[in-house]
């Protein structure tokens, strides 16, 4: 391998910052992700690499200063880039265009090598596809949100309430211009959705994992629950279980487009709280009315 | 497929705001599974390269957007390109070909000499 020094353009008394900053003023321009089919530039940044490895290592850069390694050994191994996945067809999840020919495209690359077709007919214009993501309760609820698009446009997004992950909006018009008098192509918006740090979503239905404390998990009583819709009170029977499962009819998805309102799936969670004194007197002392064995049901054997 | 936690403990220097942001912004898109996001070979090295962009190559965030949707871009152009290849290969007769090929060399050596 070449001097490193020479590679990357230092002196040999350079600095970790002159070193760091020759590295990457040259990987900006070398990097391979960024000249996908360079063999020239790949092989530089190869070299690059292997000096900066060298060099950035005050350790291996003294020996390496002292005569005692030499330059060879540095080279790294094959880079998994994006670029081996960008340039197959993986690389389509991260196509414009989402995939295909469409007309227009072909029209801009090739069209006027390969089509016949006079050039003044009017043509609507492209689909174009964008990804919005909103936050769980907008998808749940309903909202408008403002998408910012590549060129700049604002596009207010109606959300229906109940909208599901993946979902595609079409927003007529709002694609790409038409020519020579054609329509506008249409927008076509895929909904992805942050998930809650606490609803999950089943269909129309809504679960939560509701904790509750030992009280009012033995007396029973009202407790404020969040759905949705916001905090509603919730009447938690006695003697309710870790895991007892309550039901708020309609308070999952409201309806929308003909589907009835989903439910709201409350799962309790005993909390024991923080230690307290009269508590542990209390079990210590406690002999219950009738003796339960809450493992009766397991099979411990196998 | 990888979970997100998967992702950000094999990427170093990357935090998991950060790639819950990007997810936002669409820098990244992994596939989902109910409440969790699952990523695929493409979307972890991606992950790695916007990494390498911002770490590396100092490209603030502000102005990553502009460089992966020229990235992007490029990407998108050369699958076009191969498939036109691709179908010039299979369809133009193979005289038609050459003389396609004669035609580029000779095109680029002017170009050159310009």
């Amino acid at each position: 391998m070449e001097d490193p020094y020479k590679v990357l353009g230092v002196a040999r008394d350079a600095s970790q910052d002159d070193i760091r900053r020759a590295y990457r003023k040259l990987a900006k321009k070398h990097h391979p992700d960024l000249n996908p089919g360079d063999a020239v530039a790949e092989a530089r940044f190869k070299e690059i690499s292997a000096a900066n490895g060298l060099l950035s290592d005050p350790e291996k850069k003294g020996q390496f200063d002292r005569g005692e390694i030499d330059a060879g050994g540095q080279d790294q191994g094959p880079r998994s880039g994006y670029r081996q996945h960008a340039d197959g067809e993986a690389g389509r999840r991260y196509d414009h265009g989402g995939g295909g020919w469409s007309d227009e495209q072909f029209d801009d690359l090739f069209g006027s090598m390969f089509r016949r077709q006079g050039a003044d007919t009017p043509r609507r214009g492209q689909d174009e596809r964008y990804t919005l993501t909103t936050s769980f309760l907008n998808a749940v609820n309903g909202a408008t949100q403002r998408l910012t698009l590549p060129d700049g446009r604002t596009l207010d997004v109606k959300l229906p309430p109940g909208t599901s992950e993946g979902q595609v909006l079409r927003l007529k018009g709002h694609g790409a211009p038409g020519r020579n008098g054609g329509p506008a192509g249409d927008a076509l918006i895929e909904i992805q959705i942050a998930p809650h740090r606490h609803f999950t979503r089943d269909g129309q239905d809504i679960r939560l994992v509701l904790p509750i404390s030992l009280r009012e998990a033995v007396i029973g009583g009202a407790v404020e629950t969040p759905t949705p819709g916001g905090p509603v009170k919730l009447r938690v029977p006695p003697h309710a279980d870790s895991g007892t499962e309550l039901r708020l009819r309609g308070r999952g998805v409201p309806a929308h487009g003909g589907r009835e309102a989903g439910d709201l799936f409350v799962s309790l969670k005993v909390i024991i709280g923080p230690p307290d004194q009269a508590l542990d007197d209390f079990i210590r002392d406690w002999t219950p009315a009738s003796a339960v064995d809450p493992r009766a049901a397991m099979e411990t054997d196998q | 497929m990888i979970t997100l936690s998967a992702v950000v403990a094999r990427t170093s220097g990357l935090e998991r705001q950060d790639l819950e942001r990007w997810i936002v912004e669409a820098w990244v898109n992994p596939e989902r599974d109910g409440g969790e996001f699952l990523f695929h070979d493409v979307d972890v090295a991606r992950v790695q390269l916007i990494v390498e962009l911002r770490d590396q190559l100092e490209i603030d965030e502000a102005a990553l957007p502009v460089v992966l949707s020229l990235i992007d871009q490029v990407y998108d152009l050369r699958r076009r390109m191969r498939q036109v290849a691709e179908a010039l290969s299979e369809i133009a007769p193979q005289d038609l070909r050459h003389a396609l090929a004669d035609h580029l060399a000779r095109r680029r050596g002017a170009a050159r000499r310009l």
